[in-house]
């Protein structure tokens, strides 16, 4: 299986200088004093079949990112297009709450945390099945059926559906989440670090499942993700935020071996390698991550960047095209010459 | 050029006598729901000045092990068998007295003053493991007037030099700011200042850069790195991260419910691994290296819950090398297989060496 | 590196892991619950006290060997009764008659036994008239004293000033002391769902108001404003229009904790990532809440109420105490120490002050119990 292109190239979701703001509140009255910047205009967009993962470090607004998609959180603006089965386009960030309702059914959504993601007090039936119910299929015979066949999907045993969560393990229940997120056939989930609580043994195991659902279902997956070595496995293309901002995208290989902005050659450097005879030469970043309440000025990665220059502190750099679909957002861009961590496709 | 860290190592001493060697430890929770063998039987030895990594999934033991030796686990745990013989006084004199931990009171006066002076230890959760009411100052400074007789001023003094020596900017303000007002990263390395406040001979990292971002995680192995070449400590590394193991070990214990399965230099793990569950381990982890979208190889079933510990070797049900009326039965004895090289598993030793 | 094909199908079941997990995996969250609440000794020793109590008062006329009201000057703080077992015949349990007279020096009425008056103790006894369960007539009493004349009668605990029976008043008490705190939890637990829930769910501005709410009704001082309102209700009105607002009064106060509870658990709930996930599952707002949340919490809050009655147990007798609760003739505990309320009745009387055992008793019962549903609401916790 190659996971280098996709079949179709058709667009599926199109986000469009989307940003979220969380207002700094203070006193009895909660003035607004100021806004933490999670998401400062930024722009992408998930083609359909095609896995996209959103990385970054804690605080750099991938996960705000994601929820703005599934209007989980309400974007403050910005336009996020979304391509329906029958070829009509909506925004979803403007899409009013009874239609927002109806296009859940194609966009789901696969949580981190394979113990809070499920409600404790309710069987396996009523969880896969809950989506199934809203969406109007009332005859309980009906949903059984179905729920036994996406179990089965998911490589756990129909005859478990009367169980509470609590009789799973951790790689199992994120099975049933993801039972839970087919049981509609969306067309693109949003799966948030769907991996990072499990044991290393059985993140491949999901992973391996995830993967071979895209390929039978035909799924879009928009994937936030902190591992690099998780994204670079599973995913076709990859974005790369800081403190609110994309600072770099562009498809995997390309990225994982010549990197073009300063913080992602960093992070990629900063992955713990696997194998004890490469120790040796990381870039270790200086400093902290940039408060995004009160970011610095230009580029807001100039005080950690070791090539950073004049402009870099005054200007914010745009993000702009590098090589036909690689785009950075640094002054330096085309001069620098950094390092990756893969070597180049042959 | 960014700037990068080459990492050397002072020679190894051909000191011969380990700093820490557990043996055959046994660590039980009696609990209303069943007995959990939380260790069973785990030997190893800690060298001084190197650093061992501890490698192992949820319920392995690996933290159980190093709270055992530190004598603070929760209710109602308890070692029940071995020995954890520690080589006291290390800096000092090399031939120190041996004590073993597990026969000390785990709140007399001797463990006290083995535990956060000899060995001390850093948490994951660098958040919980400060109180909040307090500044990070006075919990240093606390930490270095416990192990030192020093006036207060004196130790004011010596800890704003342990938070410069762990890399915080402006120690001298900091040391009045509270747990909270610090970053993640900034926290960890407090942490680890109070940790070296008693100049200890072994630092024992529990899963220290978990909660940690990558660049952060790099970072602070970074500092341990550099404390261990400066001060010549001994680190007990305890992590599931492989990749952390890789950069940092030089010998490796993998532990899987409780049983160490198999010890080796860090070369060898990596590169000739004998237990089928570390040959698993490594091949399920995303390699960063191969082709994007080629399938993981992966451990059939999940790690069994510790009061449901399968019969015989407990990694015989998810085993590719499963042998039916052997693993099932018994726990296969510790086998060298080379020099530094333990691994228990019938694949190899008494029934290999019978075939 | 190698790579070993997988199947998703060849995970292992969960049961293959071995049989005493079995039953574990296939209980209910309820089943999970009862397990968990069942280690707390204490707790469940507590619920069956309780259940004692409550039985107690279900059976109160049943049980008691007199009417409660009745007076008797004659028969004035008489002190509990010595059964004895045994006589002639053997295994005979009776008491005897006793004769009230005066002592000529210190003009306290002093009762002796009369060994030629022998009444026996029967079980199911004839004595006075009552309504079991306020419904079915019956003159049926567990123990009592049967053929004897009616102004001889088995006091267990003595008497009161009055001459009443103070085993059967304390009985009677039971039913209204141990009632008025479920009535009172029943009316805090509606007041601090609905308005906890709103604040909880809503937040913003009426989240605001309502903890501001919460928060002065806390800072006034209970007892005076209670002795105010209390001193307020009109002197005309029934026992039963008392009684309610009584009720009403402890359970002003009462609401404001079990609203506190409410909101935190649905402000945490709300953060849930399975709250989050029937959200984006297409789910209705009002199935969000009753469908996902509000199961989630009910555990809870049982457990906070069971902890909300004994407050209420020991305002009433407070209240009623102080004169400002029920007033007689309703009996309850509070009525009943009234009497109590001088060192002499101390020093004398000591039988007057039985009433406080209940109080104390049920009080750390429903402490005991509301801790042990506290732990085990949660059985997901390790």
């Amino acid at each position: 299986m190659s996971a280098a292109e996709p079949a179709t190239k058709e667009r599926l979701l199109d986000v469009r200088h989307l940003v979220k703001h969380f207002p700094i509140q203070k006193g009895f009255i909660k003035r607004a004093v100021g806004a933490v910047r999670a998401v400062d205009d930024v722009s992408f967009h998930v083609d359909e079949g095609e896995t996209l993962a959103l990385v970054g470090e804690s605080g750099c607004g991938k996960t705000t990112t994601s929820r703005c998609v599934l209007r989980a959180i309400e974007p403050t603006s910005g336009e996020m297009h979304f391509r329906k089965a029958n070829g009509v386009t909506v925004d979803i960030a403007k899409l009013p709450r009874r239609e927002m309702r109806e296009l859940r059914r194609d966009l789901q959504m696969i949580f981190q945390d394979p113990f809070s993601s499920l409600n404790p007090r309710m069987t396996l039936l009523d969880i896969v099945g809950e989506p199934l119910l809203n969406y109007g299929m009332k005859s309980r015979s009906e949903r059984e059926h179905r729920v036994a066949e996406l179990l089965r999907l998911v490589g756990l045993r129909p005859e478990y559906m009367r169980r509470f969560p609590h009789a799973f393990s951790g790689g199992q229940r994120q099975r049933i989440g993801i039972a839970r997120a087919l049981a509609l056939n969306p067309r693109l989930v949003v799966a948030d670090e769907p991996v990072s609580a499990l044991d290393v043994s059985v993140q491949a195991q999901v992973l391996n499942l995830m993967m071979d659902l895209r390929q039978q279902l035909g799924l879009a997956y928009l994937f936030v993700a902190h591992d690099l070595s998780v994204v670079k496995q599973f995913s076709h293309r990859v974005v790369v935020m800081y403190v609110g901002k994309i600072v770099e995208t562009a498809p995997t290989r390309t990225l994982f071996s010549s990197p073009k902005h300063p913080y992602t050659e960093a992070l990629l450097s900063a992955v713990p390698k696997p194998d004890p005879r490469v120790r040796s030469k990381r870039i270790i970043l200086e400093g902290e991550v940039a408060n995004p309440a009160n970011p610095p000025a230009g580029c807001y990665f100039h005080p950690r960047c070791a090539y950073a220059t004049d402009i870099c502190r005054r200007e914010s750099p745009a993000l702009r095209e590098i090589a036909a679909g690689h785009h950075a957002s640094c002054h330096h861009a085309e001069e620098l010459n950094l390092a990756g961590i893969v070597p180049e496709a042959a | 050029m960014p700037p990068t860290h080459i990492r050397s190592k002072p020679p190894v001493s051909a000191d011969p006598t380990p700093l820490l060697s557990v043996r055959n430890l046994e660590t039980h929770f009696p609990l209303d729901e069943g007995l959990v063998i939380a260790v069973d039987g785990a030997s190893f030895d800690v060298q001084p000045g190197k650093t061992i990594g501890i490698v192992g999934e949820s319920g392995c033991g690996k933290s159980v092990t190093a709270r055992s030796i530190l004598g603070i686990l929760d209710r109602p745990g308890k070692v029940v068998g071995g020995e954890i013989l520690f080589r006291r006084g290390a800096k000092e004199n090399a031939g120190g007295p041996v004590v073993d931990l597990a026969k000390l009171d785990p709140n007399g006066s001797e463990m006290r003053a083995v535990r956060g002076g000899e060995i001390a230890l850093v948490f994951q959760e660098p958040m919980s493991s400060f109180s909040p009411v307090h500044t990070i100052g006075t919990q240093l400074m606390e930490a270095i007037r416990h192990h030192r007789d020093v006036s207060k001023a004196e130790a004011r003094r010596i800890g704003i030099d342990l938070l410069y020596q762990v890399g915080v900017p402006n120690p001298e303000q900091r040391i009045d700011a509270y747990s909270f007002q610090l970053s993640g990263g900034l926290r960890q390395r407090a942490m680890i200042a109070t940790a070296l406040a008693a100049g200890p001979s072994l630092l024992i990292a529990d899963e220290p850069t978990t909660a940690l971002d990558v660049t952060t995680q790099a970072q602070i192995l970074d500092l341990l790195r550099e404390l261990q070449d400066r001060h010549g400590m001994a680190i007990m590394l305890i992590t599931h991260d492989l990749g952390v193991i890789a950069e940092m070990a030089d010998d490796v214990v993998v532990m899987y419910l409780g049983e160490v399965v198999e010890s080796a230099p860090v070369d060898a793990i990596f590169h000739d691994p004998k237990h089928p569950y570390t040959r698993a381990l490594l091949q399920s982890i995303p390699s960063i290296t191969a082709p994007a979208g080629e399938k993981l190889a992966t451990i059939a079933g999940s790690v069994p819950h510790p009061n449901n510990r399968p019969a015989g070797c407990p990694f015989h049900p998810r085993c590719p090398s499963f042998m039916p009326g052997l693993c099932d039965r018994r726990m296969p004895e510790a086998t060298v297989v080379a020099g530094g090289h333990t691994v228990r598993c019938f694949l190899y030793g008494e029934r290999a060496a019978a075939a | 590196m190698t790579v070993r094909p997988e199947t998703v199908e060849e995970l292992p079941a969960a049961t293959e892991m071995g049989v005493v997990e079995e039953r574990f995996e296939v209980a209910t969250p309820r089943q999970l619950i009862w397990w968990r609440f069942r280690r707390h000794r204490l707790a469940v020793a507590s619920g069956i006290i309780l259940i004692g109590f409550y039985l107690a008062a279900m059976f109160a006329p049943f049980l008691a060997t007199s009417e409660p009201t009745k007076a008797e000057a004659q028969r004035s703080l008489m002190p509990p009764m010595p059964i004895h077992w045994f006589d002639d015949s053997g295994f005979n349990p009776h008491v005897f008659g006793t004769a009230g007279k005066r002592d000529p020096k210190t003009f306290k009425r002093v009762y002796v036994e009369d060994p030629n008056k022998k009444y026996e103790i029967h079980f199911f006894a004839r004595g006075f008239a009552y309504k079991l369960f306020w419904l079915i007539p019956s003159n049926i009493h567990l123990i009592g004293i049967e053929g004897a004349r009616t102004d001889e009668a088995l006091f267990l605990l003595g008497t009161d000033v009055q001459g009443r029976d103070v085993y059967s008043r304390l009985l009677f008490a039971t039913q209204v002391s141990m009632s008025i705190g479920l009535v009172g939890v029943m009316i805090s637990l509606t007041l601090g769902v609905v308005l906890g829930g709103i604040s909880g769910f809503f937040g913003g501005f009426v989240d605001t108001v309502i903890q501001r709410v919460i928060e002065i009704l806390r800072s006034i001082p209970t007892i005076p404003l209670w002795m105010g309102l209390a001193a307020s209700l009109p002197r005309e009105w029934s026992v039963l229009q008392i009684y309610f607002a009584i009720t009403v009064l402890v359970s002003i106060f009462g609401w404001t904790e079990l609203a506190r509870v409410v909101r935190g658990r649905f402000l945490a709930l709300r953060e849930e990532d399975f709250v989050t996930a029937a959200r984006l599952s297409g789910a209705s707002r009002p199935r969000t809440i009753f469908r996902h949340m509000v199961p989630s919490f009910s555990s809870h809050i049982i457990a906070a109420s069971t902890l909300a009655i004994p407050e209420m147990i020991i305002a009433e007798t407070a209240l009623s105490f102080l004169g400002l609760g029920l007033r007689p003739p309703a009996v309850s505990y509070g009525v009943m120490l009234q009497s109590a309320q001088n060192i002499q009745t101390v020093a004398t009387t000591p039988w007057l002050m039985v009433a406080a055992v209940p109080v104390i008793v049920a009080v750390l019962a429903f402490n005991f119990l509301g801790d042990g549903l506290r732990d085990a609401a949660d059985p997901y916790s390790q």
